[in-house]
């Protein structure tokens, strides 16, 4: 079995699966109708990108392995997922920013990733890239709304970014599955992103009229299985029914 | 202050369903803006594959018949039949017309 | 003159000629539809609540999809409804403040508990299947915007129920843990269901009216009679029951007989008395209290950004 390669795609399938699964919280408490339909659409690409990756991973992994064991068998410590995946919605401001942070990545990532010499995470990334590209749309707008709307709306912004910003450095930041991935030619080497990353994410934030924060300390870890304390919430709660009846199909 | 506490305007939406079609109207929706209108529908009104093209036009934009007069604006059409191809009488031997 | 105008109007709800929004209409048709409209448009949101609860526990990720998918839609009706009764000249800012006040109703339904996965089949099942026995004939309501908004529901919600007899029909067939939570879930749903019809025909005063004004079409107890006849065959495929010992098939009839329905508890849960009323009303108050902001920016910035154009502009 190909573990660097599994660990890869696990590390893809994470992201979109803890996003997704925290965007999903939203569903029937949005701030306005439109906008709980809008981020619940998200969600479930989100879901569905995840869906993709992990069957992906499954074949390599063998052993009777399939989406549902790999999303919901695993323990944190095997997740691989960015600590910006996880983090808490907080309010609308801190849901916005991180999935705008979290779609500039994406966006990026995908881009590449469609010139993978594995065809299925190619055709994955091609496939996922649309739906990124809408999200990166959205939440900029969200993220210039909010930053250049009242002072409350920008008091909030202001907040998140401060909250998220040390969260956003792991990002391009690669874990030696990555590495590996990209010099073997089916993956991203994501700190050729960094630039790129940054220099969107600036034009954005200051569209939005507000200081693009320093780089100063960033967290990481969730791409080693180091994660925040609330990964552990959300499994418990995710995989709840699949750990109190083994083996049951549902 | 009262024109934040408001709410947003409200916007008809018309889908064109498949290339080669005339837009149609599907509903409404409320938008702060015309772009978030735009993506509000879409996210609202094609969740199924249900469109290729959006309009969004503000609904106090639309200007309205009113029915009232319903009768002067469409009725003297009624009489009109030799507007229609089948008012006219022609031998079957004439094709293609 | 008035009288003439209620003539014409009668005339073309028999004729089955839609009444559209600028139409001329009587007072109390208007209200009727804004209530009916927008009870039903509030019923949809405040019913994405009980089956929001599975969404981050569903037990496997199609499932999760699924059901993401299926709240999503119900956010989509209650937004087609909301149009619809904003083209009878109520704001939807007003309606919420009827539902948050209380002065507005919901379906009763939404104020019981989801405890376990299979609820997610029986209300799929059961509750959806008794909404769609309602909303069908509604797709020919007299009133235009409300029949389309009806299509549109009718036509996404048909999976909402499949997706629920999937799900029930998959515990059916599991671990005797799973069959005892499909059947504990029917169980708790069945009568509450059954009560989705509304009270009895002679003891619900707006029905006669709505009838003659093609605003409904069947009365309360022939829908739920269609419904109480459909569920009592489907529910053997399941191979599971209804709780209810009086429920039998009358040969005479041509209908399943069933038994007493509790329209005390009915009116306890109308008047607040259910076991979620609090909280569900509570949730959605908070959705919209803590949204507010969010709306108060959207349109600051949209204003802002229409005073920088018109200066561009000049």
């Amino acid at each position: 079995m190909d573990t660097i390669r599994l660990n890869y795609i696990l590390h893809l399938a994470d992201n979109a699966l803890i996003l997704g699964h925290r965007n999903s919280e939203w569903c029937g408490h949005g701030p306005v109708l439109e906008q709980d339909i809008a981020i619940s659409n998200i969600a479930l690409d989100g879901l569905g990108q995840a869906r993709n990756f992990y069957q992906s991973a499954a074949t390599i992994a063998g052993n009777g392995a399939t989406e549902d064991s790999l999303a919901y068998l695993r323990d944190v410590i095997d997740f691989k997922n960015c600590l910006l995946a996880e983090v808490p919605n907080g309010d609308w401001a801190q849901t916005i920013l991180r999935q705008f942070f979290f779609s500039a990545y994406q966006y990026l990532l995908y881009t590449k990733l469609q010139q993978s010499n594995d065809g299925q995470l190619a055709a994955i990334a091609e496939k996922s890239l649309k739906e990124v590209s809408y999200h990166l749309r959205w939440s900029s707008e969200w993220v210039i709304r909010l930053g250049d709307g009242t002072e409350e709306s920008r008091t909030r912004i202001g907040n998140a970014l401060e909250f998220l910003w040390p969260y956003t450095g792991e990002l391009c930041l690669p874990a030696g599955y990555e590495l590996d991935a990209a010099s073997n030619g089916y993956g991203v080497d994501v700190s050729s992103l960094q630039s790129d990353w940054h220099q969107r994410v600036s034009s954005v934030l200051e569209e939005a009229t507000l200081a693009v924060p320093e780089t100063g300390w960033m967290q990481s870890g969730g791409k080693q299985g180091r994660h925040t304390e609330h990964l552990g919430y959300i499994l418990a709660e995710m995989q709840y029914l699949q750990r109190a009846y083994p083996g049951a199909e549902w | 202050m009262s024109t934040t506490k408001s709410e947003w305007p409200l916007w008809e939406i018309f889908i064109r369903s498949r290339q080669g079609l005339d837009h149609k109207h599907v509903g409404s929706l409320h938008a702060a803006d015309a772009q978030m209108a735009i993506e509000n529908a879409r996210d609202v009104y094609t969740r199924r594959m249900e469109g290729v093209s959006i309009w969004v036009v503000e609904s106090r934009h639309i200007h309205a018949s009113n029915p009232a007069e319903a009768g002067a604006l469409y009725d003297p059409a009624n009489d009109k039949a030799y507007r229609h191809p089948t008012f006219y009488d022609l031998p079957d031997e004439l094709k293609h017309m | 003159m008035e009288k003439n105008l209620e003539e014409i109007f009668q005339d073309k709800i028999d004729r089955e000629i839609r009444i559209e929004p600028k139409d001329w209409m009587p007072e109390k048709y208007r209200q009727t539809l804004i209530r009916q409209i927008s009870q039903h448009a509030h019923s949809e949101i405040v019913g994405m609540l009980p089956e929001g609860n599975w969404i981050t526990r569903a037990p496997n990720l199609r499932r999760k999809s699924i059901l993401l998918a299926k709240v999503q839609d119900e956010a989509g009706h209650g937004l087609y409804l909301y149009s619809a009764a904003e083209t009878l000249g109520i704001s939807r800012d007003e309606m919420y403040e009827q539902l948050h006040s209380g002065k507005a109703k919901y379906s009763s339904i939404f104020n019981y508990p989801t405890l376990s996965w299979a609820d997610m089949g029986a209300i799929g099942w059961l509750v959806d299947g008794a909404a769609i026995m309602n909303q069908v004939p509604l797709c020919r309501s007299s009133f235009g915007p409300y029949a389309r908004a009806m299509v549109r529901v009718c036509k996404e919600e048909s999976f909402h129920q499949r997706q629920g007899f999937e799900i029930l029909l998959t515990l059916s067939k599991g671990s005797e843990a799973q069959r005892r939570m499909a059947q504990d879930a029917i169980d708790r749903w069945w009568w509450p269901s059954v009560m989705m019809f509304g009270p009895k025909d002679d003891e619900s005063p707006n029905s006669l009216l709505s009838m003659k004004w093609k605003i409904k079409r069947f009365s309360n107890d022939e829908l739920r009679q269609k419904f109480v006849d459909i569920c009592a065959e489907q529910v053997k495929i399941l191979g599971l029951t209804l709780p209810d010992p009086d429920l039998k098939w009358n040969e005479e009839r041509g209908h399943y007989d069933f038994g007493a329905i509790n329209w005390d508890e009915f009116w306890q849960v109308v008047q607040g008395n259910g076991p979620c009323n609090k909280e569900r009303l509570g949730a959605r108050k908070k959705a919209w209290e803590d949204g507010a902001w969010v709306r108060e920016a959207a349109n600051a910035y949209a204003e802002k950004r229409k005073n920088r154009q018109s200066v561009n502009a000049a």
